[in-house]
């Protein structure tokens, strides 16, 4: 006997097989995502009052990532609509733009992480924090790389306020973003033996970085993935539109769900990390 | 595996379809049937059990006679995993707290949820709802791959530097982050990984049951005309499903905490040795960590042991011949216990201060969720009432469940109340309940499972006289072990010291262990050993009958009435010859006026034409 309902749908559940699959495996990606949820609300309200770094994050950036992602979104339900209308070519057309929007997001993201990573914080022994770069923007370093490379001052270009001091009046979030924003403030020198503790905006400075980069992450595989699975069903999957088109009309609806899912990933990530 | 005896029927069937030949390859090691899938499970399922087994009965030597050798194995420990490690034969407290932990998690993550879920899953429930096959098979043999890849990385994390991972199997933050901290990859990363591969594995393998109950039952095979056992597991994928994703992010963050630095469950200010502090920037939860945890670890107890319930309820039904008492009550209660099962894992943390109001809201869920359990039990029970018993082995494994599984059950109640378990926690008093439930309880029913269903896989029994040696030796070795573990815990001797509590001893004044109940680690052991040398007539008739036992009469040698039974043996590719319908709910036995005792699932109702 053959397996049923793999393309048509079986009566009294109304669905086909795959479409019962990618549901029930989204139902547990809402388990992955909503442990780590879990997991920032506990640590942020856990960490000590003041302590949580807030407006670090681009939010023009940050907003225009979540229009990219969106507008893959509608492009995925024209293709399957195109598709199911029997437009192969409009299919092809709306999801090139659905890939597309994927690497766009990716590259954005990239050049966020890597724009953080170069950003640092130095703890000084006399109680100061200060945010800012250090000359030749290395990537990386941490208390412990000071002493490895036996540095013994570094030059450093503070931002003109500290996250975790008062806000400005007028309340700019983006501001320690744009803190590298014209020279009102020069490169001073510090000794590393003034140095407490200095990290760069990576996941070991703080639970804050510690979580935002693990759910991005996460969510940037998926995106990934996803990616994959599109460009493979539009590419060398395509063979299947000419055998069996209803088949290959339902592998693009149930990529296309799972696209749907991890856009409304960021939607929540995007408000939660950058937002609040 | 021995497809060999009526290779003439699969090739016939074979030729409906797409005919080409299968290599060995093909057939075995990358197959999609769900059979063969369901097969190579349970192999490797029973390898691990063994393998697990032997790490335990290592430490019982531990336990029972700390720092002297270790008798027969104790050379070739230290030649396998060096003489640092197991130095002049003696096992040391790093290589137990490692043999602790890999045996935790081997037995729950690579035997018993592998055997009961995948394996037995895997190969009766498609047969039992009259399905062709799984819904996605090539899923089904990704599922099987990471499986396999998640139990290599386990085993391998022995020989790896360091050794594996020594943290328990619960893996509690900070201790997992900082045991080995000056290994880049050592023997926690590796569970990590291994767990992530087994995680995937699992959800691969939910996935498919789920979608192949609702998805694929036969025309006629009603939600309420599905034999138990597929309801068991159809709950049981919901809780794969749902409960291991926390369990795979907290393992992702464990994962940061040791490879990148960060601080997800590490709280500010962390000494080690009482003086250094931790080079982190602090701020994270150990809490997080244990409710992560938890929440995968409470659903999986009914992981571990739904599944058996089904089998046992199906062996009895079959050899009481009679049907199952309370039919509508099993499905109910076993829903029941996996919507509950979701709201009771704080139960595990009532000492870790996280306040009496939650303590108070767990301990009301978890007194609640033994309502149903109790309902399975107590119909399961009932069952037996003016039942023709035919005490086969399967039926004797599957009529020792029942006591066993109670007591297992029943001395959970006091470690549910958490006025009492402040005594009871961390003692073996809880090690004595929760291997009652899986050892003479879970284990009792995959053997019964297995002696049931090894005719329908390989065409002849096992051996009846071997199987009983096996039982009665087995049942009277499980509570030697296990009976003494209550008296040590209610004594208050604490779980993972390797040198069973000698550290406790009462000395001249000192109140603490009594040297009787120091004592008793001995009598313990032994029965360990013992309890190993009785699976050996299992391990005989295993591989023995293969060949050489007795030849099946027909196709439903027990006479049963569920699905499985109206297949050609062993079932071909696409197990069943012709389109099938069902006509009847699961237990039809000793139906008044029917010429046989047994009337199964496909004959049609009398004056039907078919």
């Amino acid at each position: 006997m053959e397996i049923p309902y793999t393309a048509k749908a079986r009566p009294d559940t109304g669905l086909f097989n795959a479409k019962v699959g990618i549901w029930l495996f989204l139902a547990s990606e809402v388990m992955l995502f909503g442990a780590l949820f879990s997991a920032y609300i506990l640590l942020r309200v856990g960490a000590d009052p003041g302590t949580w770094p807030q407006g670090l994050l681009n939010v023009p950036i940050g907003t225009f990532n979540t229009t990219v992602l969106i507008t893959s979104s509608v492009t995925v339900v024209l293709s399957w609509a195109a598709l199911k209308m029997g437009n192969f070519r409009a299919y092809r057309k709306y999801q090139s733009v659905t890939i597309l929007c994927a690497l766009g997001f990716l590259g954005i993201k990239s050049f966020e992480y890597s724009d953080k990573w170069k950003h640092y914080e130095v703890w000084l022994n006399d109680g100061k924090r200060l945010t800012g770069h250090i000359e030749g923007n290395p990537y990386f370093w941490r208390t412990e790389t000071l002493a490895k490379k036996k540095i013994e001052s570094i030059k450093f270009t503070a931002d003109p306020t500290h996250y975790a001091a008062p806000k400005p009046a007028h309340g700019d979030n983006a501001q320690a973003e744009a803190g590298h924003a014209e020279g009102k403030h020069e490169a001073m020198d510090i000794k590393t033996s003034d140095i407490k503790r200095l990290s760069a905006y990576m996941p070991s400075h703080s639970t804050y970085f510690a979580i935002y980069f693990t759910l991005t992450a996460l969510h940037g595989l998926h995106v990934l993935g996803g990616a994959l699975v599109i460009a493979y069903i539009w590419g060398p999957g395509a063979k299947l539109w000419r055998t069996d088109p209803e088949r290959y009309t339902n592998r693009v609806e149930v990529s296309g769900l799972f696209w749907h899912f991890v856009d409304l990933v960021w939607i929540f990530l995007f408000p939660v990390l950058y937002l609040l | 595996m021995s497809a060999t005896t009526q290779a003439g029927h699969v090739h016939a069937v074979h030729a409906d379809e797409h005919h080409h030949e299968l290599n060995f390859l093909q057939k075995y090691i990358f197959s999609t049937d769900h059979k063969i899938i369901g097969i190579q499970y349970g192999v490797m399922a029973l390898l691990f059990l063994f393998f697990g087994f032997c790490l335990m009965m290592v430490m019982r030597w531990s336990i029972a006679y700390p720092d002297h050798p270790i008798p027969i194995v104790g050379g070739l420990l230290q030649t396998v995993l060096g003489k640092d490690v197991v130095k002049d034969g003696i096992m040391g407290p790093d290589l137990y707290n490692s043999f602790g932990a890999m045996h935790g998690t081997i037995m729950v993550f690579l035997a018993i949820v592998p055997l009961a879920f995948a394996a037995f899953g895997n190969y009766v429930v498609p047969l039992q709802i009259g399905a062709p096959d799984m819904a996605f098979p090539r899923v089904n043999m990704a599922s099987f791959q990471s499986f396999f890849l998640g139990g290599v990385v386990m085993f391998a994390s022995f020989f790896i530097p360091g050794g594996a991972a020594k943290s328990g199997w619960t893996s509690y933050s900070p201790l997992a982050t900082l045991a080995e901290r000056g290994y880049l990859f050592n023997g926690q990363t590796f569970w990590i990984i291994g767990m992530v591969l087994l995680i995937t594995s699992s959800l691969l393998g939910a996935v498919n049951f789920i979608a192949t109950i609702i998805q694929l039952r036969a025309p006629g095979m009603t939600w309420m005309r599905m034999p138990f056992f597929c309801w068991a597991q159809f709950v049981t994928a919901f809780l794969l499903l749902l409960a291991f994703p926390p369990l795979e992010a907290a393992g992702v963050m464990q994962l940061m905490d040791n490879l990148m630095g960060t601080s997800f469950f590490l709280p500010s200010g962390l000494m080690v040795g009482g003086a250094t502090a931790v080079p982190i920037s602090g701020g994270g939860s150990p809490l997080l960590w244990q409710h992560l945890f938890w929440f995968l670890g409470h659903p999986e107890v009914y992981v571990l042991i739904l599944p058996g319930m089904g089998v046992v309820s199906e062996i009895i039904a079959n050899n009481t011949r009679k049907p199952i008492w309370g039919y509508k009550s099993l499905v109910y209660s076993v829903l029941a216990i996996g919507f509950i099962s979701f709201i009771v894992w704080a139960h595990h943390m009532y000492l870790t201060g996280m306040g009496t109001k939650i303590s108070t809201f767990f301990q009301t869920t978890t007194m609640i969720i033994s309502i149903p359990s109790v309902i399975i039990l107590t119909c399961l029970f009932i069952s037996l009432w003016g039942g023709s018993i035919r005490f086969n082995t399967q039926m004797l494994f599957a009529l020792a469940f029942l006591p066993m599984f109670g007591i297992g059950g029943l001395t959970g109640l006091p470690l549910g109340f958490n006025f009492s378990d402040l005594h009871l926690h961390d003692t073996y008093y809880v090690i004595a309940h929760f291997h009652y439930v899986v050892a003479p309880g879970t284990i009792f029913a995959l053997f019964a499972g297995i002696y049931h269903w090894y005719p329908k896989i390989t065409g002849r029994f096992m051996s009846e006289s071997l199987g009983k040696i096996h039982f009665w030796l087995s049942l009277l070795f499980m509570n030697v072990v296990f009976q003494p573990m209550f008296q040590q815990g209610m004594a208050g001797m604490i779980r993972r010291m390797y040198n069973g509590g000698a550290t406790y001893a009462a000395t001249g004044t000192e109140i603490g262990l009594s040297p009787e109940i120091i004592g008793l680690n001995k009598w313990v052991s032994t029965g360990a050993w013992f309890l190993g040398l009785s699976q050996i007539p299992f391990i005989i008739n295993f591989f023995w009958s293969i060949r050489n036992g007795k030849k099946i009469p027909n196709d439903n040698p027990w006479h049963a009435t569920t699905l499985e039974w109206a297949t050609p043996t062993p079932p071909p590719h696409g197990n069943f010859t012709s389109p099938i319908e069902i006509h009847r709910g699961p237990y039809e036995y000793s139906v008044p006026g029917h010429p046989t005792d047994f009337t199964m699932q496909t004959q049609p109702e009398k004056g039907t034409k078919h």
